[in-house]
């Protein structure tokens, strides 16, 4: 049994909005939800199917069926922080194999912004009875010093230096210019990078992703339904998705789940690196880039900053081009969860619909990849694999 | 070296793990040991994550390790150090490095434990330059 070929992605939708002082959380739900369907071509009576994650209001799935009319027979409320959506993908197209829905609906939203909520500075509270939180909450973990501790092993261990980790950044904000819609659209310089304020070594300011309210959709669709319509066919290959955490206190941070994610979803696309020609790659911090295109085998352990050096990631002009759309690093990071924006940008690119100054040439496969929680205590790693049919 | 101390947020203490925070009153390091396996783990649970047995068992710590990573905290209004201490037991624990310049700490330095009131609660198990 595999989901290569059983669903399609149908719609997508990335809310223009970063800051929504005016609209409530829901609203922004079911406004990505309207804006993918009608990007699909569908109508909300199609829908069968509905994925949310930990972003929803109220009870999830139950509230926001309730608040959009939904009338459902399957229901997916898989909560793996930012990579949710990418695991919804591959949970979509299971359930459209299996039957159980004909047409999923996927949403994101969230108001970090409005609410001034200082996402990655101060420690979040714990969830209640989270069994790490007495060891971990007392010590200020934040999701900035997290990372920073990740960065700090990988430069002691392979000698990755912040001028590599910097051009993730300034291929990031190469692709923004050319969005309208993104945050931050100035292009930055590796100096720009290290000379901007030290937030948690070592990390500095633009190692960091933007704080951004916001949402997004994705219609995933049974391949007769995918077909009746009008839109370009991108086709789920594989995926995958694995928990990566402290193993117990053999606490290793130089690598993620993707190790696991990765290989799966491959496996399942039966397709080889060779054949991606676009990425998207969770990009929480500079970090989370580097050390997720290791583990997917895009360069061996230790050597991602030779890989994401000197442009390599920019459009037009390195080897792999990426986060086209400017990423959570400068074009839109909604409600603190990257994972569904990385799945929107694949299939603009898949559909040959980015931007004209970042689209890749012939791009019929590409891969999207998503990390959620973090790297420095656990996370959710979910890798989806794509294909222009 | 730092003159402001940051207020350290009390760790909400349940049965399961209330002997790791009586034993840190007391100045003690605990750890949790698996009868069955052998093994040692890190936050203490009644079951072992490696083999399933609930025949943990608490024993006692050296206190003494070395900083597998940190990061000091920046832009905050008191900066201070996070970090991973891999003990001499072999487990890996999530701590703050304290009692020393914040730009002198660096990974494989040896560290001893002290431990810091919390803000209503037990005291917790920190690190400082051995």
């Amino acid at each position: 049994m595999t989901i290569r070929g059983k669903a399609y992605i149908a719609g997508v939708y990335e809310h223009p909005t970063r800051k929504a002082d005016d609209k409530s959380l829901a609203q922004l739900h079911a406004e990505s939800a309207m804006g993918a369907l009608a990007d699909a071509g569908l109508t909300k009576e199609d829908v069968d199917g509905y994925f949310c994650a930990g972003d929803a209001p109220g009870l999830g799935a139950l509230s926001m069926a309730d608040y959009m009319g939904l009338k459902l027979r399957h229901m997916d409320t898989t909560e793996t922080g930012g990579s949710s959506y990418v695991i919804h993908v591959g949970h979509a197209a299971e359930a459209i194999a299996l039957g159980k829905c004909n047409v999923a609906l996927i949403t994101l939203a969230g108001r970090p912004r409005a609410e001034g909520i200082a996402t990655g500075t101060v420690p979040r509270a714990p969830v209640a009875a989270a069994p790490d939180a007495p060891f971990e909450y007392p010590y200020g973990p934040t999701v900035a010093n997290q990372y920073g501790m990740a960065a700090m092993r990988h430069m002691h261990q392979y000698g990755t230096t912040s001028a590599q980790l910097a051009w993730i950044k300034v291929a990031a904000s190469q692709h923004a210019q050319h969005n309208p819609n993104a945050l931050l659209r100035e292009v930055v310089t590796v100096e720009d990078v290290i000379n901007s304020p030290m937030i948690a070594d070592p990390l500095h300011r633009l190692d960091c992703c933007v704080i951004t309210d916001g949402g997004g959709a994705i219609v995933v669709a049974k391949p007769e339904i995918a077909r009746s319509l009008k839109r370009p066919l991108v086709k789920v290959l594989g995926a995958g998705e694995a928990p990566k955490h402290q193993m117990g206190g053999k606490i290793d941070l130089t690598y993620s789940g993707a190790v696991w994610s990765g290989p799966a979803a491959f496996a399942e696309a039966g397709v080889s690196h060779a054949d991606i020609k676009y990425v998207s790659i969770y990009d929480s911090f500079t970090i989370t880039v580097l050390i997720t295109l290791e583990d997917l085998g895009f360069a061996a352990k230790g050597q991602g900053g030779k890989l994401v050096a000197d442009g390599n990631l920019i459009s037009g002009v390195g080897k792999l081009p990426f986060n086209t759309d400017g990423g959570g690093l400068c074009n839109n990071h909604p409600a603190n969860r990257g994972g569904l924006t990385k799945v929107v940008e694949a299939v603009r690119q898949l559909r040959g619909e980015a931007h004209p100054k970042v689209q890749v040439k012939n791009c019929d496969i590409a891969l999207a990849h998503g990390t959620g929680g973090s790297l420095g205590t656990r996370h959710g790693s979910a890798t989806v694999i794509m294909g222009r049919e | 070296m730092s003159t402001v101390e940051r207020k350290y947020p009390a760790p909400a203490v349940n049965p399961e793990i209330k002997p790791f925070f009586d034993a840190a009153a007391e100045g003690k390091l605990a750890l949790k040991k698996c009868a069955a396996c052998g093994q040692i783990h890190h936050y203490p649970r009644a079951i072992c994550p490696f083999c399933a047995s609930d025949r943990t068992e608490w024993i006692s710590s050296s206190g003494r390790g070395t900083i597998y990573s940190f990061s000091v905290m920046r832009r905050v209004p008191v900066p201070y150090a996070i970090a991973y201490v891999t003990l001499e037991e072999g487990v890996t624990m999530m701590t703050n490095i304290v009692d020393c310049s914040l730009d002198a700490i660096r990974i494989g330095q040896r560290v001893k434990v002290v431990f810091k009131p919390t803000d209503g609660g037990p005291p917790v198990p920190m690190f400082a330059p051995a």
